[in-house]
């Protein structure tokens, strides 16, 4: 199997690894840049555990090639908290009980991050679309979409 | 959270320190920052992965195995079959003295169900253990399955499985758990109304996030550290080390954070054939289920078929109680004997009846092996006892709380499986319900304590 070279930034620093063609991103961040924050949780784009935020936009990385990521940013929960501060989604995912099991969470913060980053005052139903595409299978989303809204009104009552 | 203190006033003890408030979880803070480690967070060098040849039929006879083509694919380092297990018979709950051992880790002669593992294929990436195993040919004669509980009940029934010799698991009491409680049929003769009805279900899949698996290193020594989401860390070691025929202190158990368990990581069924597959090629193997193996593969919530008939006088009062409880197994017993002797000792449920007569039966059909799943044996059966309590209340025209409040068990009623109640408290749960929903009951029912029974 030929080896492609893929670079790309990854939570701000420079990656970069030789893949398999037809490497997944997933595959490429857990098993060679050891990036295991993000998890997979069916490998076929139904579960939204792999959650990525590409160059902007929220992606499953389970079915994005890792050699179609050149040079772009690319961002995990792993970079979410800042200065060894948590972001106030995080806050609010551990005030709220919105995390159980926990495997679900890397993928639906990153969801509720690319919300929150277009919108900053998202409605219920604005963050239930939002994470329409992320299964957890312990909470039964309330304290998820309570924890989204919390830090939503976090955020905008500090920048206030 | 608001504390509704009036209840069991005097047994309390308000110097409450952590009830009543809230505390995060020990564990947010490394899931909110994908710091958690979970099992399949790890890589080791000369990692191995293991996909399984799995049966396309319900039930058949192995004829032959041919692994030649597969092996001779790139990648692929070794394939194992039955004979390379060293004791291929196992039952998880022999480790309390639940017999009969039933199931093969990897098939002999035969198949009971689609999905049962038939040969392990060990290669350099998944993507070659995937292609190999589509490419072992295995010769099957498929025989006639019984795919629900009537077949398997019927006097012709193909046997499922032979360790068996039945298509139901033969307790110490006989063909099912019993319970006997007073004289039911007396109940019946004494009763103004009989309610006989049959409840069903089908089996439920947990679908954990994360999909169960394990990945084992082999360590100087002839010790295996096996890292694993099993929710059952002493019942996966020693069943390991009973079918590898080695001593239990070879094996090291790393369990952990789990992505949802729900019971169905319970069973154990990865581990074992993992930790042999690292003993005989020396290197660390990761065999982790895809998300069709989860939904297939994995043992669901069994079926159920309740048949509950009642006795009930025309004031409310329930004089008798019949139970006859199918519980769909499917092809081996796993966890399944213990859930259908936990069905019988529940089935009155939580009120007190003085005549019961329930008959609890683990039945196998070629279908899934079914197993743990939140409260299984019990959770169906109380969906069943609960539609038949609205019912008898609709039957008798009374109000279902208060029909509920009439037969609940007090401390003190003495169980039809002979054990006493203590600490009951559904009245008050009941009292309380109504209140909150504001579906108001006859006010002497709020007067009613689970710690006595009124004159
Ligand atoms: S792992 Fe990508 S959507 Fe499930
Ligand atoms: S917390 Fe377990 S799946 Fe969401």
């Amino acid at each position: 199997m030929p080896k492609v070279a893929i670079r790309f930034t990854l939570n701000g620093s420079e990656a970069a690894e030789f893949v398999e063609s037809g490497t997944t991103l997933l595959g490429a961040l857990r098993d060679k840049l050891g990036e295991t924050s993000v998890k997979g949780g069916c490998l076929q784009g139904t579960c939204g555990a792999c959650s990525v935020i590409i160059d902007g936009a929220l992606k499953l990385s389970c079915l994005t090639l890792a050699e179609s990521c050149q040079d772009a940013r690319i961002e995990t929960v792993a970079a979410l908290a800042r200065g060894g501060l948590l972001h106030p989604l995080q806050r609010a995912f551990v005030e709220t009980f919105a995390t159980q099991c926990g495997f679900c969470t890397s993928g639906m913060l990153m969801a509720a991050k690319a919300l929150l980053d277009h919108n900053a005052t998202p409605s219920r139903e604005d963050v239930i679309e939002a994470i329409s595409g992320n299964i957890c299978r312990c909470t039964g989303y309330e304290p998820i979409i309570q924890a989204i809204l919390a830090a939503s009104r976090a955020a905008t009552s500090t920048a206030a | 959270m608001e504390l509704r203190k009036s209840y069991f006033a005097d047994e309390r003890d308000d110097h409450l320190v952590e009830v009543g408030k809230p505390r995060a979880r020990t564990d947010a803070l490394g899931h909110v920052t994908g710091a958690s480690r979970f099992f399949a967070d790890r890589n080791f060098p000369g990692m191995l992965h293991l996909k399984m040849v799995r049966s396309p039929h319900h039930h058949a006879r192995i004829r032959a195995i041919d692994t030649a083509a597969a092996e001779r694919l790139p990648g692929v380092v070794r394939i194992l079959t039955a004979r390379d297990v060293p004791h291929n018979l196992y039952t998880i709950l022999t480790l309390i003295q639940v017999g009969p051992e039933d199931e093969n880790v990897l098939a002999t002669d035969k198949v009971r169900w689609q999905g049962e593992a038939v040969a392990a294929v060990l290669a350099l990436s998944e993507r070659a253990a995937t292609e190999a195993a589509a490419r072992v040919a295995v010769d099957y004669e498929v025989l006639p399955a019984v795919l629900d509980i009537d077949a398997a009940l019927q006097a012709e029934a193909p046997i499922v499985n032979e360790y068996h010799g039945r298509n139901y698991y033969r307790y110490d009491s006989g063909e099912c758990r019993k319970v006997r409680y007073g004289d039911v049929e007396a109940g019946f003769r004494a009763a103004d109304h009989i309610l006989d009805q049959t409840y069903s279900s089908s089996p439920i899949e947990h679908a954990p996030t994360e999909t169960t698996g394990c990945i084992v290193v082999p360590e100087p020594g002839e010790r295996f550290t096996c890292y694993t989401n099993t929710q059952a860390m002493f019942f996966t070691l020693d069943v390991v080390a009973m079918i590898l025929e080695v001593p239990g202190h070879r094996l090291h158990m790393v369990g952990g954070t789990v992505g949802g368990g729900f019971g169905g990581k319970v069973d154990v069924i990865v581990e074992p054939i993992a930790v042999l597959a690292a003993k005989l090629t020396g290197r660390p193997v990761s065999f982790i289920y895809s998300r069709a193996e989860e939904m297939q593969v994995s043992s669901p919530r069994g079926a159920e078929r309740i048949r509950i008939k009642d006795g009930v006088l025309r004031d409310g009062r329930i004089v008798a109680r019949q139970v006859t409880a199918w519980l769909d197994a499917g092809a081996y017993s796993r966890h399944s004997t213990y859930g259908a002797q936990k069905a019988a000792a529940h089935f009155p449920g939580p009120y007190t009846i003085p005549n019961v007569a329930v008959d609890s039966y683990c039945i196998y059909t070629n279908r899934t092996p079914s197993s743990a799943m939140r409260g299984f044996g019990v959770t169906i059966g109380d969906f069943a006892l609960e539609v038949q309590m609205d019912k008898l209340a609709r039957l008798v025209g009374m109000h279902p709380l208060e029909f509920r409040c009439l037969n609940a068990y007090r401390d003190g009623d003495m169980k039809a499986h002979r054990q006493p109640t203590e600490g009951a408290a559904l009245v008050e749960c009941m009292q309380e319900a109504s209140r909150l929903a504001g579906w108001p009951m006859a006010q002497h029912f709020y007067a009613m304590s689970s710690r006595r029974r009124e004159a």
